[in-house]
């Protein structure tokens, strides 16, 4: 669409800039003035230059946590686009089927994550909970709470079960914006189920996948409360992410220079690596 | 094949469905049943831990403040966030683009990060404790996803309307609300979805700023488990009760979804 020059449009966006730079500017100089400097409490300060920033890269237990991101990250990414692109696909397109299937998955987006950590957490108790009473059931050794392999099982199985909705939402939204005339003329052609999907639905869906993708890579690097509330980052450390981590150090032992350090190190983090795949995809789509 | 297709979204929607059957089902047995029985279903059907919510206000009104500073920021959001969306879509000015990828960093956010920072900017200004504390903490997250899907929408309305109804004599304001708001009423419904759906969810920094008065619904369930000793069955219906509120507005957008992620870009 060819735009207008008006500088009348920064009187439209005066509002949110006002409101946003207040919510995020001074929160993040606060953050930035404290990982600069040195506390002992009583409200003294000292200038600690970038000590924190060193600190925390050489730290192995800052690798640990990032490590550990990571790998849930690209996990859930792997398991919940195609998931959902497939439940996507196999949606019926009109009648009563359409609101059933709309109003029952987006259900799991609308519950309070606390909550959805706690279901989880009692969901998956092998002697109160039913996914860990039906898994002894039929053999298999599971305790989430003890064993390291079975709480990343349930912490990857409580977000797929959380998040692959909205990929769902995102891509069924993406489908229905084909215009009949597409199948029709892949019909005519003779073209197989394969490759409507792969000239046809997955090129028009890439815009709404970026979006999907997207936003589940920036909400996994900040998922805090699930987490927490089902597993408390056990057991051991082996399912402490970034910001467990970082609340830990925080407000657990109060190391407010290294806390605010890591704070933006981890800031960072997101902004580049969502910056780098926004200009893939894109470049993708140009090409 | 393809006759079996429906099979797909049944299977995914019942396994959606076994979480939330497992929390209500306990929410309809005694703490000491859920301990000490394992069932599929209650044995001792009872609403007592029901009945203590509703009739305790520390309960209760936890509901009353979360549904409050939600509906708070969903106005809040939704309004600052059209002529914002508008501007974007429609004109070119100084800094557009870099200021709109600014508004969305912002969405990248970790609230871990601003959790303390927030306590403190809020206790300064005298909001600490307040709905309207939680509500402008949320727009933080909200008002960037609000403008990025708002935006998308507009795109989808051809310029000409704007130009037709100056011709016919509107003025800006009168067009844009007479005729504009109307014509993407569904992305609004979207938009509006998505602000409640995060701020709804959200418990951080809704438990930071808050301490009795504004306390929400998610808060009051954390703390009374921990001191009681985990009541259960008290807890598994405070959670049953945190979904409702989530599926009554599903029920009521369903359509203007379906209709709007079909109009906008999304």
């Amino acid at each position: 669409m060819n735009k207008t020059v008006n500088q009348k449009g920064w009187l439209f966006v005066a509002p949110v800039v006002l409101l946003v730079a207040f919510n995020a500017l001074i929160p993040l100089m606060t953050v930035v003035n404290y990982s600069v400097q040195e506390t002992f409490g009583d409200n003294l300060f000292f200038w600690a230059g970038l000590r924190w920033f060193v600190d925390i890269l050489a730290s192995p237990r800052f690798h640990d946590s990032l490590v550990r991101q990571l790998i849930f990250t690209f996990s859930i990414l792997l398991i919940e686009v195609p998931l959902g692109v497939a439940v996507a696909l196999a949606m019926p397109r009109k009648g009563i089927g359409v609101s059933v299937c709309l109003v029952f998955m987006a259900m799991p987006l609308l519950i309070p994550w606390n909550v959805v950590g706690s279901m989880w957490n009692i969901f998956a108790l092998p002697d109160i909970g039913f996914l860990g009473w039906a898994l002894n059931a039929i053999g298999i050794d599971y305790n989430f709470t003890q064993d390291p392999v079975d709480a990343w099982f349930t912490l990857i199985f409580m977000d797929v079960w959380h998040w692959t909705s909205l990929v769902v939402l995102l891509a069924y939204a993406g489908l229905v914006a084909i215009p009949d005339d597409y199948y029709q003329a892949a019909k005519i052609d003779g073209a197989r189920p394969w490759a409507v999907f792969r000239y046809i639905q997955l090129p028009k869906m890439r815009r709404v996948l970026t979006i999907a993708v997207l936003l589940r890579f920036m909400d996994s690097f900040n998922i805090y409360t699930e987490p927490f509330v089902l597993t408390g980052g056990g057991p051991g450390n082996s399912t402490t992410l970034l910001s467990i981590d970082l609340v830990k150090i925080a407000l657990g032992q109060f190391d407010l220079g290294p806390a605010a350090a890591m704070s933006l190190i981890y800031f960072l983090v997101i902004l580049l690596s969502s910056w780098i795949f926004y200009t893939l995809m894109m470049r993708g789509e140009e090409s | 094949m393809r006759r079996f297709i429906w099979l797909v979204p049944t299977l995914y929607i019942i396994i959606l469905m076994l979480p939330i059957y497992w929390l209500v089902n306990m929410s309809f047995k005694t703490t000491s049943e859920i301990i000490n029985t394992f069932s599929l279903y209650p044995m001792k059907f009872t609403l007592e831990n029901y009945q203590k919510i509703f009739t305790d206000p520390t309960w209760y009104m936890g509901y009353v403040n979360s549904i409050f500073y939600v509906t708070l920021n969903t106005v809040i959001s939704v309004t600052v966030a059209l002529p914002a969306a508008y501007a974007f879509s429609r004109y070119r000015f100084l800094g557009d683009k870099h200021l709109f990828f600014w508004l969305l960093t912002n969405r990248m956010a970790p609230a871990a990060v601003f959790a303390l920072p927030f306590f403190q900017l809020y206790s300064a200004i005298g909001l600490f404790d307040t709905h309207l504390a939680v509500a402008l903490a949320h727009t933080l997250f909200n008002i960037p996803l609000a403008v990025w899907i708002l935006e998308g929408f507009i795109s989808g309305v051809p310029k000409q309307l704007d130009e037709t109804a100056y011709v016919d004599g509107y003025s800006f304001w009168a067009f844009f609300i007479k005729i504009f708001i109307p014509t993407i009423a569904a992305g609004i419904g979207v938009a509006m979805f998505f602000c409640f759906m995060f701020s709804w969810v959200e418990l951080l920094l809704a438990k930071t700023l808050t301490a009795v008065a504004a306390k929400p619904i998610a808060a009051t369930m954390t703390r009374t488990a921990s001191s009681a000793g985990y009541e259960l069955g008290l807890l598994a219906a405070a959670g049953t009760l945190t979904i409702i509120p989530g599926a009554v507005v599903i029920y009521f957008v369903r359509n203007y979804i379906a209709k709007g992620f079909a109009l906008g870009r999304v």
